[in-house]
């Protein structure tokens, strides 16, 4: 069988670490070859130095199409068929899907002015080969979605000739239904006989569209296996190094009392009349589409957007909640769906973040007492398994999983009752999430009330005791955990989507 | 992993460390006032004559008083164009007060009171009003600068009390001015650093969202810095207007970028939550000691505004290559 790309021996230094050792890959046409391994595991290094970013170590040997190179660069890559889909799409928001699709390689007429027809009909075909009837090539990209900015990546790609697809962890931003049709996206470029590296930490994806798996840790090639020998199981632990005894390590539920009780909740229409109950030790999981009110739920009780109607109590006592301030001082803390729009201060350092939102607990009166801050920061940091130089590491220099937990271990500090945490895994790897998921089980143990909203189906059925489910702005369902399936809180998710979506 | 290590605290670097890196570009300013009074000494003694020294740091203390509440401005993510005008308009007021035979007491503290009540407003439209900053500003910047031409018509105040100059006296041998600058900016430095409120403007001015997330009245917070940096400028305007014979009714030019400029280099981002005050301080003394050295070493000193330009650039260069090598190092 011939061999796209090909990959012996290559390795990559920076700054005397070696984060690339010595690895071998390859892909073949029409296959998809996912490549797998923890934050820091050196995926994105060996992206890059397939498309030219990144020049490897001496030594090693890249083949693309029969031509054998030292190091890559953008221009031999391009050449060769390479073409990379980033997970912060490089799109040109005031141009249109037809220009950003052609950008840098427009057809011209032969006076050697654009061809503007000739631009918007290829893209037009382009477009529907992918399956997108719907995309308007003359609609400025701005005005799309993350969804369709990435097919006029694909798009873009595709344009070129590309025989080699790189997607760097495609389905990020994306809602299920978007992840679906990427999902036929994907096959349908695999049978034009386009090989595909695909880059993911989503194991029920891998699952559906790989042939082939390669997993790297720590820099060095695991192994690549054909997707029927390996299991979630084995992935995970050659992932991570060692044994996940579970996926998702839920201890018994110890459920008290009523602790929030949320009586037809609104904001504006984009939170309308959501009632439930919250008990002491419970995991509630929201589900819901991207859009379906779940975070807007989160901030008009967290007092971010303050209701516009309904009735919150709190121990039965109603009250009001009109500022996030407010809502800490009465216990309920916020992990928010973006930790670096609303979570981080990314110039400060880890103790700095951490007593951001318990400054009472580290002054005495008027002035900071600098070592009780550091001791807060060093408990987060035991407590939550932070890996870092120290408490006065500037926090943007942390891995993604590590400043999740950094986030989270600000809201620990405020000691709350009620833990809302959105999008608790979103974006971070194997390792990581399995210890913050045992970490929520143990905290929820411990008697706190957590909501965690999320878009993964599996983390809401492994994790919550009961399941809220919301659609287009108000609750649709609510599901115990001896019910939730895939398939029940699948149904009442999508049920009144197409409505929805008409509405618009 | 290059940063991240096991859990716990592995690598611990040392305070010497710790310190050079934290305050970095306040020791690249002193060291390179430390470097400009060697090389200009060297080529004419006289410039670390006494007289020089005081003209140098006392005549611009008020550069630097000013500073301390623009670099807790930008600190916090904000930035104030009618500084200069403010300051104009303030010493307007103190000599007109004192011509006018109220005790120089009233004459030095109104103008404090009224810069804190001019910047009061400003802070209410940025925090409530939600207006940006520069846009606030710049409005008043032209309110204060045409009231006071309309007003004033420009005429200098001279006749002015001989108690009045307070800039002009010394404590302990020691300028007024000097005592002001250093007390000042020693006592804001600690403020900021040891206080939840200097904190808190740290965290508005590196995430305002995550710092209301927080807790903390990113809007209330945001009044009174502009409330304290109000009332810096009324300091300075007391320095300023206490140390010549006459007052020019007129704002000085440029004035309101000289005192930016002073904290951007002494190492407040322009992008908010980083920085302390000594660095601008120094930096306003570097400024003068450059203006005064270009004379010594006979250079035209039109080129000092050219000399901080290039200060400038090479300053915010430095920073947004830290911040891009920041990004770099955290995502691979």
């Amino acid at each position: 069988m011939t061999v796209l790309l090909e990959l012996r021996g290559v390795s990559k230094t920076f700054a005397g670490n070696r984060v690339l050792k010595d690895v071998d890959f390859d892909v073949r046409p029409g296959e998809v070859h996912a490549l797998m391994g923890e934050n820091g595991a050196g995926k994105s290094t060996l992206i890059k130095i397939i498309s030219g970013v990144h020049a490897p170590d001496d030594g090693g040997i890249i083949r693309v199409a029969g031509t054998e190179y030292k190091a890559m660069t953008s221009r031999t890559a391009a050449r060769g068929g390479i073409a990379t889909v980033y997970q912060e799409l490089l799109l040109f928001p005031e141009l249109s899907v037809a220009e950003n699709i052609f950008l840098g390689h427009a057809p011209r007429t032969p006076l050697g002015s654009l061809d503007w027809s000739l631009m918007r009909r290829r893209g037009r075909q382009l477009l529907d080969s992918l399956d997108s009837h719907d995309l308007d090539v003359d609609a400025k990209v701005g005005t799309l979605s993350v969804a369709n900015r990435q097919r006029v990546e694909i798009a873009k790609a595709l344009s070129q000739n590309a025989r080699v697809l790189i997607m760097d962890e495609p389905t990020a931003a994306l809602a299920d239904a978007d992840v679906r049709r990427l999902m036929v996206v994907v096959k349908r470029l695999r049978e034009r006989g386009v090989g595909i590296i695909y880059v993911s930490h989503k194991l029920p994806e891998v699952f559906e569209l790989a042939d082939r798996v390669t997993v790297l840790r720590d820099g060095a090639l695991i192994g690549t296996n054909p997707i029927a020998e390996v299991t979630e199981q084995s992935l995970v632990a050659m992932m991570v190094g060692r044994d996940i005894a579970q996926l998702f390590p839920k201890p018994v539920p110890n459920i008290g009392e009523v602790v929030l009780r949320v009586k037809g909740l609104s904001f504006g229409d984009r939170v309308r009349n959501i009632s439930f109950e919250l008990r002491r030790g419970e995991i509630l999981g929201i589900a819901g589409l991207v859009g379906s009110g779940r975070t807007e739920l989160a901030l008009t009780v967290f007092g971010i957007t303050p209701a516009t109607a309904g009735t919150i109590e709190l121990d039965g006592r109603t009250i009001s909640i009109t500022s996030p301030r407010q809502a800490r001082d009465l216990g309920i803390a916020y992990v928010p769906e973006d930790r670096g729009l609303q979570g981080l201060v990314r110039p400060m350092s880890i103790a700095q973040n951490v007593s951001m939102a318990a400054l009472h607990r580290v002054t005495n009166g008027l002035f900071m007492r600098f070592a009780a801050e550091i001791s807060l920061a060093a408990e987060a940091i035991a407590r939550l398994g932070i890996r870092t130089r120290g408490p006065e590491q500037i926090v943007g220099q942390l891995s993604g999983g590590n400043q999740q937990k950094v986030v989270l271990g600000k809201w620990l500090a405020t000691n709350p009752r009620i833990l809302i945490m959105d999008e608790p895994t979103r974006g971070i790897d194997v390792g990581a999430k399995s210890e913050i998921h045992a970490l929520m089980g143990k905290l929820a143990q411990e008697g706190m009330a957590i909501v965690m909203i999320s878009s993964e189906l599996p983390e809401v059925l492994g994790m919550a005791d009961r399941v809220l489910v919301m659609n287009g702005g108000t609750s649709v369902a609510t599901i115990d955990r001896a019910n939730a399936s895939p398939e029940t809180v699948g149904a009442a998710m999508t049920l009144a989507g197409q409505s929805v979506e008409m509405a618009q | 992993m290059s940063t991240d290590v096991a859990p716990g605290f592995v690598a611990k670097r040392s305070a010497v460390a710790r310190f050079i890196s934290a305050y970095g570009q306040e020791l690249v300013i002193a060291g390179a006032i430390a470097a400009l009074f060697v090389l200009v000494s060297l080529i004419s003694p006289r410039f670390l004559s006494p007289n020089n020294l005081n003209t140098i740091i006392s005549g611009n203390a008020y550069i630097a008083v000013a500073a301390i509440g623009m670099s807790m401005i930008i600190i916090t993510g904000h930035i104030d164009v009618s500084v200069g005008a403010l300051i104009g308009v303030l010493a307007t007021i103190s000599g007109t007060l004192a011509t006018a035979g109220y005790p120089v007491w009233i004459a030095w503290t109104l103008p404090i009171l009224a810069g804190i009540g001019i910047n009061a407003i400003i802070g209410a439209l940025v925090a409530y009003g939600r207006i940006p900053s520069i846009v606030v500003t710049l409005g008043m910047l032209s309110i204060l600068r045409g009231g006071l031409v309309s007003i004033t018509g420009g005429a200098w105040i001279n006749n002015l009390p001989p108690d009045f100059h307070l800039a002009q006296q010394r404590l302990l041998e020691i300028p007024v001015p000097i005592w002001f600058m250093v007390l000042l900016t020693v006592g804001a430095f600690l403020w900021m650093r040891h206080t939840a409120f200097g904190r808190s403007l740290y965290a508005i001015g590196g995430n305002i969202e995550a710092a209301r997330a927080a807790g903390i009245p990113v809007e209330r917070r945001v009044v009174q810095v502009f409330m304290i940096h109000g009332a810096f400028a009324g300091l300075a305007t007391v320095l300023f207007a206490t140390q010549l014979r006459i007052i020019q009714s007129t704002v000085p030019p440029n004035l309101e970028l000289t005192i930016i400029t002073a904290s951007v280099i002494g190492g407040v981002s322009i992008l908010g939550g980083t920085g302390t005050v000594i660095g601008s301080t120094l930096a306003a003394i570097l400024f003068s000691a450059i203006g005064s050295a270009m004379i010594f070493i006979n250079v035209s000193p039109y080129w000092l505004r050219a000399v901080i330009g290039v200060l400038i650039l090479i300053t915010v260069l430095i920073d947004m290559a830290r911040r891009v090598r920041e990004q770099r190092s955290a995502k691979r």
